[in-house]
């Protein structure tokens, strides 16, 4: 019998969870505010949906409803992966500025 | 582009967002992995654009909607102060939650174009995992929202409890299980929709019997929840990149979540149920305060004492974030220094309103991250110190936590600042911290009180050091 690839998946994901929890464990407390901020730019992969959504069967003139949605899907995650990344880049530049000072 | 190389490009993009989480073990490498993680998402859209079947005409409605929310994005990322950032992070998850939701909408009314079936007969798996992903997606939306009100003091901070409150999230949460059960069976858009309310409905309902200064629990299970939300949408796309990171991102923030509770010493559940600080056990503690004396200073005195110290422990809490004192705070550590006074900085995990909250304002202040210390490598150094400075950290210095077991904050893990040969602490007024308990702190004979703003009182203190 062939193994359904939702299987697959379910590997992929419980294992996933496993990498998460020790990467994360071993992240300096000192860097939690970047880790929440990262984590929320790249949970924005989420516009990969909606790219799909923003262009199924969209040929010019008749937008559907489903494209709509994907196109403020697109918009809400674009705001997040951009406002998300720089101000992580933003913060850890402050943890830059200070080392640079101190040698 | 082939299906089989899109996933393996989407799993590359699963493999760099690991890689961005791994450059934050030192602060060093973690410029590295924020660099990593940005290409891991140009990856992602670049390979989901290409697998699409586009009309190239097309593709400007795109671009205009990235371009629209990254400039959104790019300005807010530059313009909030980072005393701000716990409503930002809360707010953008608010975001995730809200594009989860479209995105299973736009699924559900076209599942033809994700390859799930055709409308109302999509596949049973897919059906699942949708009404999953759109229901957790919708609980962090209308949940970040709130917790964004609160830390933005659009709404008080203070629990919302009324009766029957759990009983009501109990029913709303049994109807959303049953609500996932019914759409499986008959996939009509009423209850699709229903599922989608009640979602919205216990998001909000959840978070506003949480306290302020339980917002950093709040934070992290809601950043878990984003992750959770984006995997359940993974897995209704069968897409690797989405799956690796929701995994990612829910078990960081569950572990964020787990480490906030044991800062207070209390469970997730007790933290949820909510209406802390409100119960009658606080109120016996305040009655005896009233009377007993209490030592308080100007700037001149702690001046005095600091200058003359060997070594000061500098506490700061949430109260150092809302006067926006750490770049005083900092001014005051440089002259100190030039008197030949060592300084370091002790952080309890819960101080502030997000886990890592204060490093981030000692950062942005330029202090230097070696001379910050979590709370188990720094207590056992108060016993060696002259003077502790607390600036807007109260509860988590109170002693009570280790000797009154009636106090509702006993176990807790809490700063030996009363060690310290003395102790300033800075706060507006006598009014006690959040839990609502009476720091017995304020009346030990080595504890000066200094009542005023804490970065005016620091400012004041940093002229006297001259």
């Amino acid at each position: 019998m062939e193994i359904d690839p939702f299987i697959f998946r379910l590997s992929i994901f419980i294992l996933s969870i496993f990498i998460g929890y020790f990467v994360v464990w071993s992240v300096t407390p000192s860097l939690h505010t970047p880790l929440m901020s990262v984590t929320n730019a790249i949970s924005s992969v989420i516009i990969v949906g909606a790219i799909i959504a923003s262009f199924s069967s969209l040929n010019g003139s008749n937008i559907s409803f489903s494209n709509i949605l994907g196109f403020i899907a697109v918009t809400l995650a674009a705001i997040n992966i951009f406002g998300g990344f720089l101000v992580t880049q933003r913060m850890l530049q402050m943890y830059k500025k200070k080392k640079k000072e101190n040698k | 582009m082939s299906a089989n190389l899109s996933s393996l490009l989407f799993l590359m993009t699963g493999v760099l967002f690991i890689l961005a989480l791994r450059g934050l073990s030192s602060p060093e490498t973690s410029r590295m992995g924020n660099f990593f993680g940005i290409v891991g998402m140009i990856l992602a859209i670049v390979v989901s654009i290409l697998s699409v079947n586009i009309f190239f005409s097309n593709l400007i409605y795109f671009i205009i909607a990235l371009s629209i929310g990254g400039i959104i994005g790019g300005i807010i990322a530059f313009k909030i102060p980072m005393t701000a950032m716990p409503q930002l992070v809360a707010g953008f998850h608010s975001l995730v939650g809200l594009a989860a939701v479209l995105v299973a909408v736009s699924a559900y009314y076209s599942p033809d174009s994700f390859g799930l079936g055709t409308f109302q007969n999509i596949k049973t798996a897919s059906i699942i995992e949708m009404g999953l992903g759109v229901s957790i997606g919708a609980i962090t939306f209308t949940g970040s929202i709130i917790a964004f009100m609160k830390l933005q003091g659009l709404m008080s901070g203070s629990p919302i409890v009324f009766p029957g409150q759990h009983y009501l999230n109990a029913l709303l949460g049994i109807l959303i299980i049953s609500l996932i059960g019914y759409l499986i069976i008959n996939q009509s858009t009423q209850i699709f929709w229903m599922l989608i309310i009640a979602s919205l409905l216990i998001g909000f309902l959840i978070i506003i019997p949480i306290g302020g200064a339980d917002m950093p629990v709040v934070i992290s299970m809601l950043n878990s929840y984003s992750g959770w939300a984006a995997a359940g949408i993974g897995f209704t796309l069968e897409n690797t990149a989405l799956i690796i990171t929701g995994a990612l991102v829910g078990s960081s923030g569950a572990i964020l979540s787990y480490i906030m509770c044991k800062g207070m010493n209390r469970s997730f559940l007790n933290v949820i149920l909510g209406g802390f600080g409100t119960d009658s056990s606080s109120n016996n503690t305040k009655e005896t305060s009233e009377q007993k004396p209490v030592k308080s200073g100007n700037a001149e005195d702690a001046a005095f004492l600091m200058k003359n110290a060997s070594s000061v422990i500098i506490v700061p809490g949430y109260g150092m974030a809302v006067a926006q004192a750490q770049h005083a705070l900092r001014e005051m550590v440089d002259k100190l220094k030039k008197n030949d006074v060592k300084v370091s900085y002790a952080i309890h995990p819960v101080a502030g309103r997000m886990p890592g909250h204060m490093n981030v304002l000692l950062a942005e202040a330029n202090v230097p991250y070696d001379e910050v210390f979590e709370l188990d490598d720094i207590n056992n150094d108060f016993a060696n110190t002259d003077v502790a400075y607390v600036i807007g950290a109260n509860d988590v210095t109170n002693p009570a936590a280790k000797t009154d077991p009636k106090s509702p904050i006993f176990g807790m893990p809490v700063l030996d600042v009363e060690k310290c040969k003395s102790v300033l602490f800075i706060k507006r007024s006598m009014s006690p911290g959040y839990a609502g308990v009476d720091n017995e702190l304020f009346y030990r004979d080595n504890t000066l009180m200094l009542f005023a703003d804490a970065k005016k009182m620091t400012e004041d203190i940093v002229k006297h050091l001259d």
